[in-house]
Protein backbone atom coordinates (compact mmCIF):
# COMPACT_ATOMS: atom_id res chain seq x y z
CA UNK A 1 0.00 0.00 0.00
CA UNK A 2 1.75 3.09 -1.02
CA UNK A 3 1.32 6.03 1.68
CA UNK A 4 0.70 8.89 -0.49
CA UNK A 5 -2.61 7.36 -1.88
CA UNK A 6 -4.43 7.09 0.98
CA UNK A 7 -7.36 9.59 1.40
CA UNK A 8 -8.51 11.34 4.20
CA UNK A 9 -11.78 10.67 5.14
CA UNK A 10 -13.27 10.74 1.88
CA UNK A 11 -12.39 14.30 0.53
CA UNK A 12 -12.11 14.79 -3.39
CA UNK A 13 -10.31 18.05 -3.77
CA UNK A 14 -12.11 20.46 -6.62
CA UNK A 15 -13.88 24.25 -6.40
CA UNK A 16 -17.35 23.42 -7.28
CA UNK A 17 -19.80 25.72 -5.36
CA UNK A 18 -20.40 23.04 -2.83
CA UNK A 19 -16.56 23.16 -2.15
CA UNK A 20 -16.42 26.15 -1.45
CA UNK A 21 -19.57 26.35 1.09
CA UNK A 22 -18.60 27.33 4.76
CA UNK A 23 -18.35 24.05 6.50
CA UNK A 24 -20.57 25.46 9.16
CA UNK A 25 -23.03 25.65 6.47
CA UNK A 26 -22.43 22.52 5.28
CA UNK A 27 -23.08 20.79 8.89
CA UNK A 28 -26.11 22.62 9.35
CA UNK A 29 -27.44 21.96 6.09
CA UNK A 30 -26.79 18.33 6.17
CA UNK A 31 -28.77 18.52 9.99
CA UNK A 32 -31.62 20.45 7.54
CA UNK A 33 -31.60 17.90 5.08
CA UNK A 34 -32.48 14.85 7.32
CA UNK A 35 -34.72 16.22 9.22
CA UNK A 36 -36.15 16.89 5.78
CA UNK A 37 -35.90 13.53 4.37
CA UNK A 38 -37.35 12.12 8.13
CA UNK A 39 -40.76 14.49 7.40
CA UNK A 40 -41.53 13.52 4.00
CA UNK A 41 -44.36 11.06 3.93
CA UNK A 42 -45.24 10.78 -0.59
CA UNK A 43 -43.25 9.87 -3.50
CA UNK A 44 -43.69 13.02 -5.07
CA UNK A 45 -41.63 14.46 -1.32
CA UNK A 46 -39.07 12.32 -2.75
CA UNK A 47 -39.17 13.25 -6.37
CA UNK A 48 -38.53 16.88 -5.41
CA UNK A 49 -35.94 15.65 -3.32
CA UNK A 50 -33.93 13.74 -5.39
CA UNK A 51 -33.96 16.75 -7.92
CA UNK A 52 -32.48 18.88 -5.45
CA UNK A 53 -29.37 16.84 -4.19
CA UNK A 54 -29.01 15.57 -7.89
CA UNK A 55 -28.61 19.27 -9.34
CA UNK A 56 -26.09 19.45 -6.51
CA UNK A 57 -24.22 16.79 -6.97
CA UNK A 58 -24.01 17.48 -10.75
CA UNK A 59 -22.86 20.54 -10.25
CA UNK A 60 -20.12 19.27 -7.67
CA UNK A 61 -18.63 17.59 -10.49
CA UNK A 62 -18.04 14.05 -7.88
CA UNK A 63 -17.08 11.42 -10.21
CA UNK A 64 -20.00 8.73 -9.92
CA UNK A 65 -18.43 5.69 -8.08
CA UNK A 66 -17.60 7.54 -5.32
CA UNK A 67 -20.92 7.01 -4.56
CA UNK A 68 -21.59 3.63 -5.09
CA UNK A 69 -18.28 3.00 -2.99
CA UNK A 70 -20.01 4.83 -0.39
CA UNK A 71 -23.17 2.98 -0.54
CA UNK A 72 -21.76 -0.19 -0.37
CA UNK A 73 -21.33 -0.82 3.25
CA UNK A 74 -24.84 -0.32 3.96
CA UNK A 75 -26.10 -2.72 1.59
CA UNK A 76 -26.70 -4.79 3.35
CA UNK A 77 -28.90 -2.89 5.69
CA UNK A 78 -30.39 -1.35 2.84
CA UNK A 79 -31.47 -4.95 1.66
CA UNK A 80 -31.98 -6.43 4.90
CA UNK A 81 -35.04 -3.56 5.31
CA UNK A 82 -36.43 -3.91 2.36
CA UNK A 83 -36.73 -7.88 2.57
CA UNK A 84 -38.28 -7.38 6.12
CA UNK A 85 -40.97 -4.84 5.35
CA UNK A 86 -42.00 -7.02 2.19
CA UNK A 87 -42.64 -9.89 4.52
CA UNK A 88 -43.65 -8.70 7.36
CA UNK A 89 -46.03 -5.33 7.06
CA UNK A 90 -49.16 -6.28 6.43
CA UNK A 91 -52.59 -4.55 4.65
CA UNK A 92 -53.74 -3.50 1.67
CA UNK A 93 -54.22 -5.71 -1.32
CA UNK A 94 -52.33 -9.24 -1.13
CA UNK A 95 -49.96 -9.33 -4.43
CA UNK A 96 -48.02 -12.85 -3.88
CA UNK A 97 -48.64 -15.64 -1.75
CA UNK A 98 -46.65 -19.10 -0.64
CA UNK A 99 -47.85 -21.03 2.17
CA UNK A 100 -47.80 -18.69 5.38
CA UNK A 101 -45.51 -15.92 3.52
CA UNK A 102 -47.40 -13.35 1.90
CA UNK A 103 -46.17 -9.62 0.14
CA UNK A 104 -48.58 -7.11 0.93
CA UNK A 105 -49.58 -3.46 -0.60
CA UNK A 106 -48.53 -1.81 2.47
CA UNK A 107 -44.88 -3.79 2.85
CA UNK A 108 -44.03 -3.01 -0.85
CA UNK A 109 -45.02 0.78 0.02
CA UNK A 110 -42.86 0.74 3.25
CA UNK A 111 -40.19 -1.17 1.26
CA UNK A 112 -39.53 0.86 -0.87
CA UNK A 113 -40.53 4.11 1.06
CA UNK A 114 -37.71 2.94 3.76
CA UNK A 115 -34.98 1.96 1.40
CA UNK A 116 -35.31 5.26 -0.82
CA UNK A 117 -35.16 6.99 2.60
CA UNK A 118 -31.84 5.48 3.82
CA UNK A 119 -30.21 5.45 0.45
CA UNK A 120 -30.91 9.24 0.61
CA UNK A 121 -29.64 9.43 3.82
CA UNK A 122 -26.59 7.71 2.38
CA UNK A 123 -25.97 9.82 -0.09
CA UNK A 124 -26.22 13.26 1.25
CA UNK A 125 -24.22 12.93 3.53
CA UNK A 126 -21.54 11.64 0.99
CA UNK A 127 -22.42 14.64 -0.54
CA UNK A 128 -21.08 16.95 1.92
CA UNK A 129 -17.95 14.85 3.21
CA UNK A 130 -16.68 14.02 -0.02
CA UNK A 131 -16.74 18.30 -0.78
CA UNK A 132 -15.41 19.28 2.85
CA UNK A 133 -11.85 18.56 3.72
CA UNK A 134 -11.62 16.93 7.11
CA UNK A 135 -9.22 19.85 8.52
CA UNK A 136 -12.78 22.48 7.33
CA UNK A 137 -14.50 19.79 8.82
CA UNK A 138 -12.45 20.23 12.69
CA UNK A 139 -13.06 23.95 11.76
CA UNK A 140 -16.73 24.11 11.77
CA UNK A 141 -17.06 21.63 14.41
CA UNK A 142 -15.57 23.74 16.57
CA UNK A 143 -17.30 27.06 15.70
CA UNK A 144 -20.70 25.12 15.88
CA UNK A 145 -20.07 24.03 19.63
CA UNK A 146 -18.88 27.30 20.80
CA UNK A 147 -22.21 28.27 21.80
CA UNK A 148 -21.91 25.37 23.75
CA UNK A 149 -18.96 26.16 25.91
CA UNK A 150 -20.93 27.18 28.89
CA UNK A 151 -22.02 23.62 29.01
CA UNK A 152 -18.86 22.48 28.99
CA UNK A 153 -18.69 20.55 25.84
CA UNK A 154 -14.87 20.92 24.94
CA UNK A 155 -15.11 22.11 21.29
CA UNK A 156 -11.49 23.65 21.08
CA UNK A 157 -10.16 20.17 22.30
CA UNK A 158 -12.79 18.05 20.32
CA UNK A 159 -11.16 20.40 17.20
CA UNK A 160 -7.85 19.93 18.38
CA UNK A 161 -8.18 16.15 18.80
CA UNK A 162 -9.63 15.81 15.35
CA UNK A 163 -6.57 17.91 13.95
CA UNK A 164 -3.46 15.99 15.56
CA UNK A 165 -5.60 12.79 14.62
CA UNK A 166 -5.34 13.57 11.14
CA UNK A 167 -1.59 15.52 11.08
CA UNK A 168 -0.82 11.79 12.92
CA UNK A 169 -2.22 9.09 10.90
CA UNK A 170 -0.08 9.33 8.06
CA UNK A 171 3.08 9.49 10.35
CA UNK A 172 1.74 6.11 12.17
CA UNK A 173 0.43 4.48 8.84
CA UNK A 174 3.96 4.49 7.96
CA UNK A 175 5.30 3.44 11.20
CA UNK A 176 2.97 0.43 10.73
CA UNK A 177 4.10 -0.40 7.05
CA UNK A 178 7.54 -0.37 8.81
CA UNK A 179 6.63 -2.66 11.77
CA UNK A 180 5.25 -5.00 9.25
CA UNK A 181 8.20 -5.60 7.64
CA UNK A 182 10.54 -5.58 10.36
CA UNK A 183 8.30 -8.53 11.82
CA UNK A 184 8.04 -10.23 8.66
CA UNK A 185 11.63 -10.01 8.03
CA UNK A 186 11.72 -11.97 11.67
CA UNK A 187 9.29 -14.90 10.16
CA UNK A 188 6.04 -13.26 11.16
CA UNK A 189 2.85 -14.23 9.28
CA UNK A 190 0.37 -11.55 8.69
CA UNK A 191 -1.36 -13.24 5.76
CA UNK A 192 -2.43 -16.86 6.57
CA UNK A 193 -4.77 -18.33 8.59
CA UNK A 194 -8.47 -18.34 9.29
CA UNK A 195 -9.96 -14.62 10.86
CA UNK A 196 -9.17 -16.06 14.52
CA UNK A 197 -5.34 -16.85 13.78
CA UNK A 198 -4.54 -13.86 11.64
CA UNK A 199 -6.58 -11.34 14.36
CA UNK A 200 -3.81 -13.12 16.90
CA UNK A 201 -0.62 -12.48 14.18
CA UNK A 202 -1.83 -9.09 14.57
CA UNK A 203 -0.10 -8.52 18.18
CA UNK A 204 3.33 -8.16 16.96
CA UNK A 205 2.44 -5.48 15.01
CA UNK A 206 0.03 -4.04 17.59
CA UNK A 207 2.04 -3.51 20.40
CA UNK A 208 4.83 -1.92 18.80
CA UNK A 209 2.57 0.67 17.26
CA UNK A 210 0.69 1.51 20.55
CA UNK A 211 3.94 1.94 22.65
CA UNK A 212 5.46 4.15 20.00
CA UNK A 213 2.09 5.90 19.33
CA UNK A 214 2.31 6.89 23.19
CA UNK A 215 6.24 8.21 23.12
CA UNK A 216 5.37 10.39 20.13
CA UNK A 217 2.06 11.75 22.29
CA UNK A 218 4.04 12.21 25.21
CA UNK A 219 6.89 14.36 22.96
CA UNK A 220 4.20 16.26 20.88
CA UNK A 221 2.84 17.16 24.92
CA UNK A 222 5.73 18.72 25.57
CA UNK A 223 6.50 20.20 22.08
CA UNK A 224 3.04 21.82 22.60
CA UNK A 225 3.85 23.06 26.11
CA UNK A 226 7.13 24.83 25.23
CA UNK A 227 5.12 26.40 22.30
CA UNK A 228 3.17 28.06 24.80
CA UNK A 229 -0.23 25.55 23.94
CA UNK A 230 -2.41 25.57 27.25
CA UNK A 231 -6.07 24.66 26.23
CA UNK A 232 -8.15 26.76 23.76
CA UNK A 233 -9.44 28.99 25.39
CA UNK A 234 -8.03 32.41 24.51
CA UNK A 235 -6.56 31.28 21.32
CA UNK A 236 -7.21 32.98 17.68
CA UNK A 237 -6.79 31.02 14.01
CA UNK A 238 -4.91 32.12 11.40
CA UNK A 239 -7.85 31.47 9.14
CA UNK A 240 -10.90 32.78 10.80
CA UNK A 241 -14.25 31.20 8.71
CA UNK A 242 -16.24 33.69 7.29
CA UNK A 243 -19.80 33.32 5.86
CA UNK A 244 -19.96 35.11 2.66
CA UNK A 245 -23.01 35.64 0.37
CA UNK A 246 -23.49 31.87 -0.94
CA UNK A 247 -23.40 30.74 2.15
CA UNK A 248 -26.44 32.54 3.39
CA UNK A 249 -28.25 31.54 0.15
CA UNK A 250 -27.27 28.00 0.95
CA UNK A 251 -28.86 27.63 4.67
CA UNK A 252 -31.89 29.84 3.46
CA UNK A 253 -31.95 27.39 0.35
CA UNK A 254 -32.14 24.24 2.82
CA UNK A 255 -34.28 25.68 5.23
CA UNK A 256 -36.84 26.79 2.07
CA UNK A 257 -36.90 23.55 1.63
CA UNK A 258 -37.30 21.56 4.86
CA UNK A 259 -40.08 24.16 5.64
CA UNK A 260 -41.88 23.56 2.25
CA UNK A 261 -41.31 19.78 2.75
CA UNK A 262 -43.40 20.20 6.37
CA UNK A 263 -46.23 22.54 5.49
CA UNK A 264 -47.14 20.92 2.07
CA UNK A 265 -46.82 17.15 3.66
CA UNK A 266 -45.61 15.93 0.34
CA UNK B 1 27.51 41.66 26.95
CA UNK B 2 24.09 41.52 28.77
CA UNK B 3 23.12 37.91 30.09
CA UNK B 4 19.76 36.42 28.45
CA UNK B 5 20.19 33.33 30.71
CA UNK B 6 22.20 32.77 34.01
CA UNK B 7 22.21 29.64 36.10
CA UNK B 8 23.28 29.22 39.47
CA UNK B 9 23.98 26.41 41.09
CA UNK B 10 21.20 24.63 39.64
CA UNK B 11 20.43 20.73 40.52
CA UNK B 12 17.72 18.30 39.30
CA UNK B 13 16.39 15.35 40.99
CA UNK B 14 14.98 12.84 38.85
CA UNK B 15 12.57 10.73 40.90
CA UNK B 16 12.59 7.07 40.57
CA UNK B 17 9.59 4.75 40.42
CA UNK B 18 9.45 3.69 43.95
CA UNK B 19 11.49 6.43 45.93
CA UNK B 20 14.57 7.17 45.57
CA UNK B 21 15.96 10.10 43.70
CA UNK B 22 18.70 10.66 40.72
CA UNK B 23 21.24 13.36 40.65
CA UNK B 24 20.51 14.37 37.04
CA UNK B 25 22.12 18.01 36.99
CA UNK B 26 24.45 18.86 40.02
CA UNK B 27 25.44 22.47 40.95
CA UNK B 28 25.76 23.44 37.78
CA UNK B 29 26.02 27.13 36.98
CA UNK B 30 26.49 28.92 33.63
CA UNK B 31 25.94 32.18 31.81
CA UNK B 32 24.56 32.46 28.44
CA UNK B 33 25.14 35.95 26.71
CA UNK B 34 22.69 37.42 24.33
CA UNK B 35 23.33 36.83 20.84
CA UNK B 36 25.83 34.17 21.30
CA UNK B 37 26.12 31.22 19.96
CA UNK B 38 26.96 28.04 22.39
CA UNK B 39 26.94 24.26 21.86
CA UNK B 40 26.39 22.32 24.60
CA UNK B 41 28.15 18.35 23.95
CA UNK B 42 28.73 15.90 26.46
CA UNK B 43 28.05 11.80 26.34
CA UNK B 44 24.50 9.76 26.60
CA UNK B 45 23.00 10.51 30.03
CA UNK B 46 25.03 13.87 30.90
CA UNK B 47 22.11 15.56 31.56
CA UNK B 48 22.00 17.94 28.70
CA UNK B 49 18.40 17.04 27.52
CA UNK B 50 17.75 17.89 31.24
CA UNK B 51 19.73 20.64 31.53
CA UNK B 52 17.33 22.28 28.21
CA UNK B 53 14.54 21.26 29.71
CA UNK B 54 15.09 23.72 32.44
CA UNK B 55 15.63 26.66 30.13
CA UNK B 56 12.15 27.35 29.36
CA UNK B 57 10.78 25.90 32.72
CA UNK B 58 9.54 22.57 31.36
CA UNK B 59 11.49 21.14 33.87
CA UNK B 60 12.34 23.13 37.98
CA UNK B 61 14.93 23.25 39.92
CA UNK B 62 15.10 20.95 42.72
CA UNK B 63 17.82 23.37 43.84
CA UNK B 64 19.08 25.91 43.06
CA UNK B 65 17.63 28.62 40.40
CA UNK B 66 17.42 30.10 36.64
CA UNK B 67 16.59 33.34 35.34
CA UNK B 68 15.52 34.17 31.80
CA UNK B 69 15.67 38.13 31.11
CA UNK B 70 16.10 38.43 35.10
CA UNK B 71 12.51 36.27 35.28
CA UNK B 72 12.86 33.29 37.19
CA UNK B 73 11.55 30.21 35.79
CA UNK B 74 10.04 28.52 39.21
CA UNK B 75 7.62 31.34 39.81
CA UNK B 76 4.55 30.41 37.44
CA UNK B 77 3.20 33.56 36.45
CA UNK B 78 6.43 33.98 34.26
CA UNK B 79 6.11 30.82 32.42
CA UNK B 80 4.43 31.77 29.78
CA UNK B 81 6.88 34.82 28.78
CA UNK B 82 9.43 32.51 29.17
CA UNK B 83 8.49 30.08 26.81
CA UNK B 84 8.03 32.78 24.52
CA UNK B 85 11.25 34.22 24.90
CA UNK B 86 12.81 30.88 24.83
CA UNK B 87 11.95 28.72 22.02
CA UNK B 88 12.93 25.05 21.89
CA UNK B 89 13.22 22.55 18.69
CA UNK B 90 13.54 18.75 19.86
CA UNK B 91 15.08 15.56 18.31
CA UNK B 92 12.33 13.95 16.63
CA UNK B 93 11.33 15.94 13.92
CA UNK B 94 8.29 14.32 13.43
CA UNK B 95 6.94 14.70 17.30
CA UNK B 96 6.65 18.48 17.00
CA UNK B 97 4.44 18.83 14.23
CA UNK B 98 0.78 19.69 15.28
CA UNK B 99 -1.25 20.42 12.59
CA UNK B 100 -1.81 19.03 8.98
CA UNK B 101 -0.32 21.49 6.72
CA UNK B 102 2.92 23.49 7.17
CA UNK B 103 1.80 27.01 7.20
CA UNK B 104 -0.66 25.96 9.55
CA UNK B 105 1.78 24.41 11.58
CA UNK B 106 4.03 27.74 12.01
CA UNK B 107 0.77 29.63 13.05
CA UNK B 108 0.31 27.41 16.05
CA UNK B 109 2.54 29.08 18.51
CA UNK B 110 1.28 32.50 17.19
CA UNK B 111 -2.14 31.04 17.90
CA UNK B 112 -1.48 30.01 21.59
CA UNK B 113 -0.16 33.97 21.73
CA UNK B 114 -3.42 35.03 21.00
CA UNK B 115 -2.23 37.09 17.97
CA UNK B 116 -4.41 38.65 15.66
CA UNK B 117 -5.33 36.78 12.44
CA UNK B 118 -2.93 39.28 10.13
CA UNK B 119 -0.30 39.63 12.12
CA UNK B 120 0.12 35.56 12.20
CA UNK B 121 0.04 35.55 8.32
CA UNK B 122 2.36 38.42 7.95
CA UNK B 123 5.08 36.19 10.26
CA UNK B 124 4.40 32.99 9.12
CA UNK B 125 5.28 34.15 5.90
CA UNK B 126 8.25 35.68 7.08
CA UNK B 127 8.92 32.51 9.30
CA UNK B 128 8.56 30.33 6.04
CA UNK B 129 10.81 32.66 3.73
CA UNK B 130 13.46 32.77 6.88
CA UNK B 131 13.75 28.87 6.46
CA UNK B 132 13.47 28.75 3.18
CA UNK B 133 9.91 26.35 2.74
CA UNK B 134 7.47 29.44 1.16
CA UNK B 135 7.04 26.85 -1.38
CA UNK B 136 5.72 24.11 0.88
CA UNK B 137 3.63 26.39 2.91
CA UNK B 138 0.42 24.66 1.68
CA UNK B 139 2.02 20.94 1.98
CA UNK B 140 1.14 18.14 4.41
CA UNK B 141 4.24 18.02 7.13
CA UNK B 142 4.64 14.19 6.58
CA UNK B 143 5.51 14.52 3.17
CA UNK B 144 8.47 16.80 3.73
CA UNK B 145 11.79 15.28 4.57
CA UNK B 146 13.76 15.57 7.71
CA UNK B 147 15.31 17.95 7.52
CA UNK B 148 12.62 20.41 6.06
CA UNK B 149 10.58 19.12 9.32
CA UNK B 150 13.12 20.70 11.27
CA UNK B 151 13.43 23.94 9.37
CA UNK B 152 9.70 23.79 9.67
CA UNK B 153 10.04 23.20 13.90
CA UNK B 154 12.64 26.42 13.68
CA UNK B 155 9.91 28.28 12.02
CA UNK B 156 7.38 27.88 14.32
CA UNK B 157 9.67 28.99 16.94
CA UNK B 158 10.88 31.97 14.57
CA UNK B 159 7.42 33.40 14.06
CA UNK B 160 7.03 33.50 17.91
CA UNK B 161 9.67 36.31 17.90
CA UNK B 162 11.78 34.70 20.96
CA UNK B 163 15.37 35.76 21.98
CA UNK B 164 16.73 32.28 22.46
CA UNK B 165 16.44 28.56 20.42
CA UNK B 166 17.21 25.90 22.57
CA UNK B 167 17.70 23.20 20.19
CA UNK B 168 18.13 19.49 21.64
CA UNK B 169 19.88 17.35 19.35
CA UNK B 170 17.74 18.91 16.42
CA UNK B 171 20.23 16.85 13.32
CA UNK B 172 20.66 13.17 15.50
CA UNK B 173 17.45 11.74 13.09
CA UNK B 174 18.40 13.69 9.76
CA UNK B 175 20.55 12.64 7.05
CA UNK B 176 23.79 14.77 6.26
CA UNK B 177 21.57 16.95 3.61
CA UNK B 178 19.30 17.40 6.56
CA UNK B 179 21.94 18.14 8.66
CA UNK B 180 23.63 20.74 6.70
CA UNK B 181 20.37 22.67 6.07
CA UNK B 182 19.17 22.89 9.53
CA UNK B 183 23.04 24.13 10.44
CA UNK B 184 23.05 27.03 8.03
CA UNK B 185 19.51 28.32 9.05
CA UNK B 186 20.63 27.99 12.77
CA UNK B 187 23.74 30.65 11.82
CA UNK B 188 21.74 32.98 9.93
CA UNK B 189 19.57 32.90 12.42
CA UNK B 190 22.04 33.67 15.17
CA UNK B 191 23.97 36.12 12.81
CA UNK B 192 21.85 37.90 10.94
CA UNK B 193 18.38 37.75 13.51
CA UNK B 194 21.08 38.03 16.10
CA UNK B 195 18.60 35.35 18.58
CA UNK B 196 20.81 33.64 21.33
CA UNK B 197 21.50 29.40 20.02
CA UNK B 198 21.59 26.97 22.66
CA UNK B 199 22.58 24.05 20.54
CA UNK B 200 22.67 20.46 21.93
CA UNK B 201 24.47 18.00 19.45
CA UNK B 202 26.98 14.62 19.14
CA UNK B 203 27.92 15.76 16.55
CA UNK B 204 31.34 17.58 17.19
CA UNK B 205 32.13 19.36 13.44
CA UNK B 206 28.66 21.10 13.67
CA UNK B 207 30.57 22.91 16.93
CA UNK B 208 33.45 24.22 15.32
CA UNK B 209 31.52 27.64 14.67
CA UNK B 210 30.12 27.99 17.60
CA UNK B 211 31.17 31.24 20.18
CA UNK B 212 31.56 29.09 23.02
CA UNK B 213 31.68 25.44 23.51
CA UNK B 214 30.79 23.46 27.56
CA UNK B 215 31.15 20.09 27.90
CA UNK B 216 28.75 18.43 30.57
CA UNK B 217 29.33 14.90 32.14
CA UNK B 218 27.83 13.56 35.00
CA UNK B 219 25.63 16.73 35.46
CA UNK B 220 28.35 19.03 36.17
CA UNK B 221 29.77 21.53 33.73
CA UNK B 222 33.10 19.81 33.09
CA UNK B 223 34.55 22.19 29.96
CA UNK B 224 34.11 25.63 28.88
CA UNK B 225 35.91 27.33 26.23
CA UNK B 226 36.20 28.38 22.53
CA UNK B 227 36.42 25.47 19.94
CA UNK B 228 39.96 26.09 19.73
CA UNK B 229 40.37 26.02 23.35
CA UNK B 230 38.44 22.77 23.26
CA UNK B 231 39.92 20.70 20.91
CA UNK B 232 43.50 22.15 21.45
CA UNK B 233 44.31 18.74 22.28
CA UNK B 234 44.87 19.86 26.37
CA UNK B 235 41.83 18.59 26.90
CA UNK B 236 41.11 14.26 26.99
CA UNK B 237 37.41 14.41 25.57
CA UNK B 238 37.72 10.58 24.41
CA UNK B 239 37.90 9.64 28.31
CA UNK B 240 34.50 11.37 28.23
CA UNK B 241 33.49 9.40 25.44
CA UNK B 242 33.46 12.05 22.84
CA UNK B 243 35.39 11.55 19.67
CA UNK B 244 37.69 14.74 18.32
CA UNK B 245 36.43 16.34 15.06
CA UNK B 246 38.33 14.88 11.95
CA UNK B 247 40.48 18.03 11.62
CA UNK B 248 41.82 18.59 14.88
CA UNK B 249 42.40 14.71 15.42
CA UNK B 250 44.89 15.02 12.80
CA UNK B 251 46.63 18.35 14.01
CA UNK B 252 46.86 16.22 17.13
CA UNK B 253 48.33 13.41 15.30
CA UNK B 254 50.94 15.13 13.45
CA UNK B 255 51.96 17.05 16.69
CA UNK B 256 52.89 13.91 18.24
CA UNK B 257 54.73 12.85 15.36
CA UNK B 258 57.06 15.99 16.10
CA UNK B 259 55.62 18.61 13.93
CA UNK B 260 54.73 22.10 15.51
CA UNK B 261 51.44 23.26 14.40
CA UNK B 262 50.13 26.64 15.78
CA UNK B 263 47.05 26.33 17.76
CA UNK B 264 43.74 27.76 16.30
CA UNK B 265 43.71 24.68 13.15
CA UNK B 266 40.14 23.67 13.13
CA UNK B 267 39.71 23.50 9.71
CA UNK B 268 40.33 21.82 6.70
CA UNK B 269 41.49 25.21 4.67
CA UNK B 270 43.95 26.24 7.99
CA UNK B 271 45.33 22.69 8.13
CA UNK B 272 46.38 22.93 4.07
CA UNK B 273 47.48 26.76 4.44
CA UNK B 274 49.66 25.69 7.04
CA UNK B 275 51.37 22.99 5.86
CA UNK B 276 51.29 23.65 2.08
Amino acid sequence: MSMQSITLGHYIPGNSLLHQLDPRVKLISLFILIVALFLIKTFNGFFFYIFFIGALFISSRLPWKYFFRGLKPVLFIVLFTLILHFLFTKGGEVYWRLGALTVEEMGVFMGTFMTLRLILLVVTTLLITLTTSPVAFADGIEHLLRPLRPLGVPGYEIAMMMTIALRFIPTLMEESDKIRKAQMARGADFETGNIFRRARNMIPLLVPLFVSAFRRADDLAVAMEARCYRGGEQRTKMRELKAHFLDYVGIFTVSGICLAIFFTGI
Amino acid sequence: MSKIIEINSLTYHYPLEGGGVIKALDNLSLKIAEGEYLALIGPNGSGKSTLARHLNALLLPSEGEILVEGLLTSREEYRWEIRRHVGMVFQNPDNQIVATTVEEDVAFGLENLAVPPEIIRRRVAEALEMVGLTSFSHHAPHLLSGGQKQRLAIAGIFAMQPRCLVLDEPTAMLDPRGRREVLETLKRLNRTEGITVVHITHFMEETLEADRIVVMDKGRLVHEGQPTDIFGGDIDLESLGLEMPAIPRVVKILRAGGLEIPAGVLDVNQLVNFLC
